[in-house]
């Protein structure tokens, strides 16, 4: 076939790209070929818009053992534990299809960890839908979260955590990120590496399919208003074959036996095989008429092309062959020498005795294009919000609105389709500032959790990254963990566009700032572009999952009021920020204030006095402050504990919205016994940390002097009605 | 004590259920599902999960599996079964319990901790529970609605063959705590000679204060004495 213009633009590749593949192969790619180029150079599985700027992140402190470029990333939690974890972004096939969408960004995301030997344990997930008015939203919810939980309920790992979102800005393209945790020995942790010549390269699990051919290209584009003729890009899923998978390589990792194993994931078995042997510096040969197939007649280029899930390629030692296949036999899979590694540094693919493509190693990966895009710096709004300038609005209102508001919700609707405990370790499930997994059979735990603030990476893209790799240590600190280190997943618009790529580019910086003060450093990650409809490019949504450590079981905590009577503090200073609040969000529609800034050593300070407080066991119950402020924070104590709280203004007030709605950063809510509090309030003067009292808990009523008084069980009702009203359920 | 746990293919609280018994002091086997043989068992447990992926009908193919026609054989000689919600899908799909478990009544997938009041607790299983307690379990289920003829259900009744139904904190049973649609708040039943329980509810999961609560332990503890 000729390759014309029209077939190398429908590849997703550029002309000048085109003339780079030709001068690297030295020649014309055939069809077969040029397929495979798209699918190694698209933006997805090249990073080629971003690469310039991830290294700047930090990616190692005493924890790290694998960072960024392997599956997942890897840290020790001692003893001889890892737990191997990585966020996802399954954003453009969701929209399209989002029950498969989401089912199957579940499912790569948990291979992704125990390819490298973890039992999954754990997963987590941020999905932002657009404006609930928006007609497609409440099919794309429904579909996203049963897809979500139809997946991770069958393969039996609990869902432990989340958020789910809505603004306009994920209308025409909504995000579903999953993150999966896994524990492994550290001792047994499996790598793609290939080593050695003449080994055996072993296809196992499901069969190929027509299914995704062109996923990842298709995910390195914008949308328009024929991406429902996309559909066919999107991959379908089996948790139940997946199920399978996992034991059945769990089991043989146990052996001797694996050189090194890659998931087919996004350009399935190109991209795996390609990997394997790049960072062996190997060739390796494919014979095509080996691989399993789901349908007939399947050409080349398309199981080159594929991305049918539950799919996974092995390189294995000599001799271990029928010790291999007998494991996959038992779980009824799919086992095939469908080739070797060679010394050539080329991949090579045979077909019906015909060698049909022949493709140097290194052009597809090391030679791949690495652009340093133009970008423009955003300049901090001069926009100062001031409250005292706009309509007056009643205190009351204004909290029930919020406490009522799609964000603000009660999620149970969400949270109770997902399985939290299965595996029997959950020890706080969703809704908590992070949820607790305890390590099977031992008497440790890990603490994980998801955040993102769309709207403040929008309005200063460098003191959003900063903003919310410091709220993911908060939550994590909250629950009595030691921050060990995050994933993140990077949810851009068109890099293409130099406002997008300054967003790009600032907010790494400001995501390194935090990583680097607060040793908190990035293990593995993946980048998101091109999420826009038409040139409307979302909000920067970079979303940090992040993992901690918890040595002593008896020292965690929650966000719940334990008793009445006890003093309730405020920790870290409240200057009443109001820009990009919810407050300003909610009730005036306006979002061209400017975000909180983040002070990394008020930070850093607080969060080590909470943490010394928690694990000197003298606090009763713990909460992070984030969007809503400390009257938001307040109710959730009360909401998920059912005591009331009995709240004190403070002498010096200058505005009442300031200071409970303001969403200045580094702070925390603690509920202290009034027989601790001397010893408290002495610890935190000793050691600089400002804090103030805000009131004392009581029996069921929310009060705030004459500006708020409400039952916990009405603040309850209140705050739960909302989605069972979107979804037409009477509650 | 020896129990035995059945692993199908899919099935995903093998492990957990496992670990309950362990902790509790049975001595515990796993069996896979193509094995022909059955170790020497008290108490044979068919865990929660997808067998088979579910597919057909949820249990269906695993009511057909090689070790199944093994495990019917044992019940019918008198050992006890449990089935925890796979578990009692199979169980209703083998005709060992009677009765169908239908989609969920709001047709979503449901986890989360539900209340029981202990109806009736004049057999094996339930005998460490006081009569009229009321327990706190997790559920996570996509068809566990059970449903059964007006007769079987009269029977289910009178012959106190209804050891747990869904209630509320206070241990009122209504629609309005009912989360599945069960007919008439049923969450597991027992057979005519009382030595099979299907139920949907997961006493493995309640082991542990740390974790969730330990009402679970009363119903492993009932069997052991």
């Amino acid at each position: 076939m000729k390759i014309t213009k029209d077939i190398i633009e429908s590849h997703g590749l550029k002309l000048d790209e085109y003339s780079k593949i030709k001068q690297l192969l030295d020649r014309e790619p055939n069809y077969l070929e040029l397929g495979i180029f798209s699918a190694m150079w698209n933006e997805h599985c090249s990073y080629k818009s971003s690469k310039v700027h991830l290294k700047k992140l930090p990616i190692k402190n005493k924890n790290v053992i694998q960072g960024p470029g392997e599956n997942a990333g890897v840290i020790d939690i001692g003893d001889d534990d890892a737990i191997i974890f990585k966020i996802e972004s399954h954003n453009h096939p969701s929209f399209i299809e989002p029950y498969q969408g989401a089912a199957t960004g579940v499912g790569g995301i948990l291979r992704d960890v125990f390819t490298m030997g973890a039992r999954p344990i754990a997963l987590l997930n941020s999905i932002h839908f657009g404006d609930p008015n928006n007609k497609k939203t409440k099919n794309l919810l429904n579909g996203v979260v049963s897809g979500i939980g139809g997946y991770g309920n069958c393969i039996g790992i609990p869902t432990v955590a989340g958020e789910t979102k809505f603004h306009e800005t994920y209308n025409e393209n909504i995000l579903v990120n999953a993150m999966a945790v896994g524990l492994a020995n550290k001792k047994k942790i499996f790598y793609s590496k290939a080593k050695g010549i003449n080994k055996a390269v072993v296809y196992v699990g499901s069969k190929t399919g027509r299914d995704g051919i062109h996923g990842a290209s298709m995910a390195s584009a914008e949308f328009d208003e024929n991406s429902e003729d996309k559909k066919p890009t999107v991959q379908v899923g089996d948790p139940f074959t997946e199920k399978l998978l996992m034991e059945a390589c769990l089991e043989l990792m146990k052996k001797e036996s694996i050189i090194s194993i890659q998931d087919m994931g996004a350009a399935g078995l190109t991209s795996s095989s390609v990997e394997m042997a790049h960072k062996g510096n190997l060739g390796i040969e494919l014979n095509l008429d080996k691989i399993p197939c789901r349908e007939e007649n399947m050409s080349p280029y398309e199981m080159m092309l594929s991305e049918s899930q539950e799919r996974m390629l092995i390189i294995l030692e000599d001799g271990k062959e029928n010790e291999a296949r007998a494991i996959f036999k038992k779980w009824d899979l799919d086992f095939v020498v469908i080739g070797k590694t060679t010394d050539t540094k080329n991949l090579s693919l045979k077909f019906q005795k015909k060698i049909v493509a022949t493709i140097p190693i290194d052009a597809l990966s090391s030679k791949a294009p690495l652009y340093d895009r133009k970008w423009s710096k955003k300049k901090l709004s001069k926009k100062k919000t001031n409250i005292k300038e706009l309509k007056k609005i009643k205190f009351d209102e204004a909290f029930f609105k919020i406490l009522s508001s799609p964000n603000h919700s009660n999620k149970k609707w969400v949270t109770e389709q997902y399985d939290q405990m299965v595996m029997g370790d959950t020890i706080e499930r969703s809704g908590a500032n992070a949820a607790i997994i305890k390590i099977h059979n031992k008497e440790k735990a890990i603490a994980v959790t998801v955040d993102s603030s769309a709207n403040y990476c929008k309005s200063h893209p460098l003191s959003g990254g900063k903003q919310i790799v410091s709220e993911s240590w908060r939550n994590l600190i909250s629950v009595g963990a030691k921050p060990i280190a995050i994933t993140n997943c990077l949810n851009f618009g068109n890099p293409e566009n130099p406002e997008v790529m300054g967003e790009f580019a600032e907010n790494i910086i400001g995501v390194k700032e935090a990583c680097e003060f607060l040793d908190y450093p990035v293990v593995s990650g993946n980048v998101s572009f091109y999420n826009g409809t038409n040139n409307n490019n979302i909000f920067p949504t970079p979303v940090i999952g992040g993992v901690g450590l918890i040595k002593n079981l008896k020292k965690i905590q929650n966000n719940r009021f334990k008793k009445i009577d006890s003093k309730v503090l405020i920790i870290g200073k409240t200057f009443g920020h109001l820009g990009q609040s919810v407050l300003i969000n909610e009730m005036y529609n306006m979002n061209d204030g400017i975000p909180p800034e983040v002070n990394l050593l008020n930070e850093k300070n607080n969060g080590e006095m909470v943490l010394k407080l928690i694990n000197g066991g003298i606090v009763n119950s713990v909460h992070d402050i984030s969007t809503g402020g400390i009257i938001l924070a307040l109710a959730e104590m009360s909401l998920s504990s059912q005591i009331g709280v009995k709240i004190l203004k403070p002498k010096k007030l200058s505005n009442m919205f300031e200071y409970f709605f303001g969403e200045d950063q580094s702070r925390y809510i603690v509920e202290v016994d009034k027989n601790n509090y001397f010893k408290i309030e002495k610890l935190l003067k000793d050691n600089n940390i400002y804090f103030e009292n805000i009131g004392v808990t009581q029996k069921d009523y929310f009060e705030l002097d004459k500006d708020l008084k409400t039952s916990v069980k009405e603040l309850y009702e209140i705050n739960n009605k909302w989605y069972n009203k979107f979804n037409g359920l009477i509650s | 004590m020896n129990s035995t746990v059945i692993v199908f293919p899919g099935s995903n609280c093998d492990r957990d259920v496992a670990t309950a018994l362990t902790k509790l002091q049975f001595k515990n086997k796993m069996v896979w599902h193509k094995d022909n043989n059955l170790p020497k068992s008290d108490l044979i447990v068919i865990p929660g999960g997808f067998s088979y992926g579910d597919y057909l009908r949820s249990g269906a193919i695993a009511a057909k599996s090689n070790i199944l026609k093994e495990v019917i054989r044992a019940a019918n000689s008198g050992c006890l079964i449990l089935g925890i919600c796979n578990g009692f899908q199979i169980l209703i799909e083998t005709g060992l319990l009677q009765g169908a478990l239908l989609r969920n009544r709001n047709l979503k997938f449901i986890s989360k901790d539900v209340y029981l009041k202990v109806i009736n607790n004049d057999n094996k299983f339930c005998k460490n529970y006081k009569k009229n307690n009321i327990i706190n379990l997790n559920i996570a289920h996509n068809e566990g609605n059970y449903f059964t003829q007006k007769d079987h259900l009269k029977e289910l009744e009178d012959n106190a063959l209804i050891p747990f139904k869904y209630c509320d904190k206070e241990g009122s049973i209504n629609d309005n705590n009912n989360p599945n649609g069960s007919i008439n708040n049923i969450a597991g039943i027992l057979n005519n000679k009382k030595n099979i329980l299907g139920m949907m509810p997961h006493p493995e999961r309640m082991i542990d204060s740390l974790i969730s609560n330990t009402d679970g332990i009363g119903l492993f503890n009932s069997i052991l004495n």
